[in-house]
């Protein structure tokens, strides 16, 4: 079976940021506006604190008795008319959703957002037995249009600029490659996808969340794609993962007032929906998916990471993500969240993703259901290290450094040496592979005379006849 | 009151003046600082990595230096952070678990335990930038971090203002990591790079003449970064400030 | 012995269940001044580019859409004050409402706290009149606000109803370099009147 390479984030940020002096700095001056925003609609909430801490103890009770939730909406949706399908993994996702649309001779589907979807693979499975499928999100499209995956979970395409979607734009939908003021590129692709809107055999969505009480499932878009979507042809089907459960709809109260100001800094998504059955004469359709999530509960250290509402919060707070961009980190789930769900789902694959990180700790504030990321990613790296997928050079030299920090006599030597060669030869020093990674784009100190101790040796024990 | 002067690796080999202004401050306050000649590490390299196995060598020997000490001080938010959060790669034995809550950082020790009202002895007429680190903020919470609703605090700021003459400068992203993250300076590339002239641009931007910060890595990593890139700006442990010297 | 996918995921999170954790405490309303709600949700409807009008009149409402919509030929209302120029009944196929300009409905009731509507399948009638219509009216009682989610929810009881969704301004995106834009795919203007249920108009016009 060939292996998916390993992803090489750093390298990958490398290249954004060397693209030109447009694309990084606008990217992390953009999300770090969305960051702004967040605090002050966090201010504007006067029991904010309070409200992720009763966000987060809803969502941990919930992973507690998710079998009994999950059987609960299952009922309820049934009972509402909802067709529920259970699938194990993004094959069988894909396959039930297929099985949908060619029992009913559907070739044209409208879809809203779904990391799920993107998740399973499920647009080219499709596409491949001869079913279009138009992402009708903006940001989706644009990524779509240009066959990469989504650069951030709420907005997709914001790692481009302007000039960059109007070349796209003309070249996939007709529109002036010359003008590249947002209004006209977004009436283009409205006018686009209104033909695909009133053309679609069946609208596929995601669910924010799904309510157990009720057998309900809503979806918060500011676009109204979704609810485009879903009004139109008869066939709604929404691919739901099993941790997206929520038990009564009181909850969604908190949730709902939590999620939009962390992602965007509004009080609220425009248009915020609850679905609880077909139309009079359609039919709706849930797949509820696993594809590795009952095994992620199992693991104590990062199951909290089932938490999370995909709110994007960590990603626009995050200084590694912003001046990385969000393709760099090789998966649909980038940023902070991305760094610990990345290695759960393929552990090779994204094992540099944690080491892509400062640790600083603001991911795990923002977070508004409180999941510990920081913590987390530290605990891949133990994990990672342990099981040797860390890169051989790097894990002899952590185990060189850890020898000689275990020595005081050793550690001694080195510093002495060290300083011996920065105050005498500094540009062989600078240019070692040892520290040409920091001497790239910094300059090294001066070699003080003496270290620390030898000073206290000198000057409070009277060791010798050191000149000051 | 005695205290242990802890000295992290690099502050002994590439930074002693900071170590200097911690012993000097610690005594112009009355403490009686032993400094155990043996230290090495709070073990941060490898236990940052994932390597706890490697990490425990430097934790023992943390622990055997310091074990006899009521207190331990040390001029690192990031340090410290390691010993109180992290030191755990070692069996926690009552000694063990001791030495971790005797450790505090310079800034905390002055604010909290020796609750010092002035600075009689220093003077630093500059307008200074204050970088927050994130060990300090988020690590072991000597401010506010920005994210979190609540009242704000800022220890360093309450003991730099303190200082005859000092004009605390303010900036626009008042906790934003620099970029450094231990072996992140090495494998983060560009991104460190990036993250850390933004650090610097902040304070020049806003006319900072100094910054200075809790943590000596920041430090090394900023000036690196303004000296490359030509940036106008100083740099200055809060140890230093704080005593009056040695710069 | 084959299971069913149904069988095998809800074993496998069996198996994988984490200790059991309390019911989390009641999400309740955290209060707040009961009053100026009109004014509160007036401003968070602004905020995401709605716009609101205070009309005390059937007649005046329908004569306020012809305002902001001059132009508009078609105008589908499933709003009992305002007939429109085409009613909405019961068996419209969706996809006839695409050459609407304007829809109107009436909604149930609004949150102060976000400046969101609450419309649901009944009031709709067919649900895409509050999105394939190039803008929406939007009829408001103004002695039926909420303070904020939490009530909003509790009077809502989305489970009853196939279909319910706050709405609140006109549809948007930030997609393109973060600068917001208003009808995305959805309505391109959203107006709220705030009109008591009453009669029709009676004099004729539209």
């Amino acid at each position: 079976m060939r292996r998916a390479p390993v992803v090489r984030p750093a390298a990958r940020a490398a290249e954004f940021i060397a693209q030109d002096a447009i694309h990084e700095p606008a990217h992390d001056a953009r999300l770090w506006d969305l960051r702004v925003r967040r605090d002050a609609a966090a201010r504007g909430v006067h029991e904010w604190e309070r409200l992720r801490d009763l966000a987060s103890k809803i969502r941990e009770h919930t992973l507690g008795r998710l079998d009994a939730y999950l059987e609960e909406f299952e009922h309820n949706a049934e009972r509402k008319g909802i067709r529920v399908h259970w699938a194990r993994d993004a094959g069988e996702h894909n396959r039930i959703v297929f099985d949908i649309f060619r029992a009913r001779g559907v070739t044209e589907v409208v879809k809203s957002k779904s990391m799920l979807q993107e998740e399973c693979g499920m647009t080219p499975f499709l596409e491949e037995r001869g079913i279009r499928v138009t992402e009708t999100d903006l940001g989706e499209r644009i990524q779509q249009l240009d066959g990469q995956p989504p650069g951030h979970i709420v907005m997709p395409a914001i790692h481009k600029t302007r000039a960059d979607i109007a070349r796209l734009f003309a070249r996939e939908i007709g529109s002036d490659a010359g003008n590249d003021d947002p209004r006209y590129l977004t009436e283009s692709m409205r006018r686009s996808l209104r033909e695909r809107f009133l053309a679609a055999g069946a609208c596929m969505t995601g669910a924010n969340f799904a309510v157990a009480g009720t057998g309900a499932f809503v979806v918060c878009t500011n676009e109204g794609n979704a609810d485009l979507g879903a009004s139109l042809p008869p066939l709604h089907v929404a691919s739901i993962g099993i941790e997206k459960i929520v038990p009564r709809t009181e909850h969604l109260g908190v949730l709902v007032r939590l999620l939009s100001r962390s992602a965007l800094g509004s009080p609220i998504t425009r248009y915020t929906s609850h679905f609880a059955g077909p139309r009079r004469g359609g039919e709706m359709h849930v797949v509820l998916v696993d594809n590795g999530r009952s095994r992620l509960l199992g693991r104590e250290e990062f199951r909290r990471s089932l938490k999370c509402i995909r709110c994007g919060a960590c990603m626009n707070t995050c200084p590694v993500f912003r001046h990385s961009g969000g393709l760099a980190y090789g998966s649909i789930y980038s940023g902070p969240i991305g760094a610990i769900l990345g290695p759960a789902m393929d552990e090779r694959k994204f094992r540099e993703l944690p080491f892509h990180s400062t640790l600083c700790g603001s991911c795990t504030q923002v977070c508004p259901v409180k999941v510990d990321i920081s913590d987390q990613i530290l605990a891949w790296r133990r994990v990672l290290s342990a099981g040797a997928q860390t890169p051989l050079l790097r894990r002899q030299a952590v185990r060189t450094a850890g020898r000689i920090l275990g020595s005081p006599k050793i550690l001694r030597a080195v510093t002495k040496a060290g300083r011996r060669l920065l105050a005498g030869a500094p540009r062989i020093l600078a240019g070692s592979r040892l520290l040409s990674p920091w001497t790239q784009h910094r300059d090294l100190p001066p070699a003080p005379r003496r270290s620390f101790r030898e000073w206290y040796l000198d000057e409070r024990k009277g060791r010798g006849t050191k000149q000051p | 009151m005695r205290a242990g002067l802890f000295i992290p690796c690099y502050v002994d080999a590439l930074h002693p003046e900071v170590g200097i202004a911690t012993l000097e401050l610690l005594e112009r306050l009355g403490v009686e600082v032993s400094y155990p000649i043996d230290q090495t590490c709070c073990g941060q390299p490898p236990a940052s990595n994932g390597d706890q196995e490697s990490a425990a060598r430097a934790e023992r020997v943390f622990v055997r230096s310091f074990a006899e000490c009521d207190a331990v001080v040390g001029p690192s938010a990031s340090c410290v952070r390691q010993i109180r959060d992290h030191l755990d790669a070692l069996e926690q034995t009552d000694d063990v678990r001791r030495v971790r809550r005797a450790t505090f950082e310079i800034v905390e020790f002055l604010h909290d335990v020796l609750r010092v009202e002035s600075l009689p002895w220093t003077e630093f007429p500059h307008r200074v930038g204050l970088h927050n680190s994130c060990s300090m903020v988020r690590g072991i919470g000597l401010a506010s971090p920005s994210e979190v609703m609540g009242p704000a605090f800022n220890k360093a700021e309450d003991l730099l203002r303190k200082v005859k003459g000092l004009t605390l400068v303010p900036i626009d992203r008042v906790d934003e990591c620099c970029g450094f993250g231990g072996t992140f300076s090495l494998t983060g590339g560009a991104v460190s790079a990036r993250m850390g002239l933004a650090r610097v641009d902040d304070h020049v931007r806003h006319g900072a003449e100094w910054i200075t910060s809790c943590d000596v890595s920041c430090l090394m990593h900023l000036r690196g970064i303004a000296s490359r890139q030509r940036r106008d700006v100083k740099f200055v442990h809060i140890a230093q400030v704080l005593n009056g010297g040695p710069m | 012995m084959v299971r069913s996918s149904r069988e095998a995921i809800l074993a496998w999170v069996r198996a994988n269940l984490p200790p059991a954790e309390a019911p989390p405490p009641d999400a309740e309303s955290p209060g707040g001044p009961p009053g100026l709600l009109v004014q509160r949700f007036e401003s968070a409807l602004e905020a995401l580019g709605g716009r609101s009008w205070r009309v005390t009149s059937a007649g005046e409402a329908a004569a306020k859409i012809a305002e902001i919509h001059p132009a508009a030929r078609i105008i589908a209302s499933a709003a009992p004050e305002v007939p429109g120029t085409l009613r909405v009944e019961r068996d419209v196929d969706p996809h006839g409402l695409a050459g609407v300009e304007v829809g109107v409905v009436r909604a149930r009731f609004g949150v102060a706290e976000t400046g969101a509507v609450w419309v649901t399948q009944e009031d709709l009638v067919v649900n895409a009149l509050a999105f394939l219509p190039q803008h929406l009216v939007v009829l408001l009682d103004p002695a039926e606000l909420v303070r904020d989610m939490h009530e909003a929810y509790l009077r809502a009881r989305p489970g009853d109803t196939p279909y319910g969704c706050f709405l609140a301004g006109p549809s948007a995106t930030g997609d393109i370099e973060g600068v917001i834009i208003h009808g995305a795919q959805g309505p391109r203007t959203l107006d709220v009147l705030l009109l008591a249920p009453g009669g029709r108009a009676d004099d004729g016009r539209r």
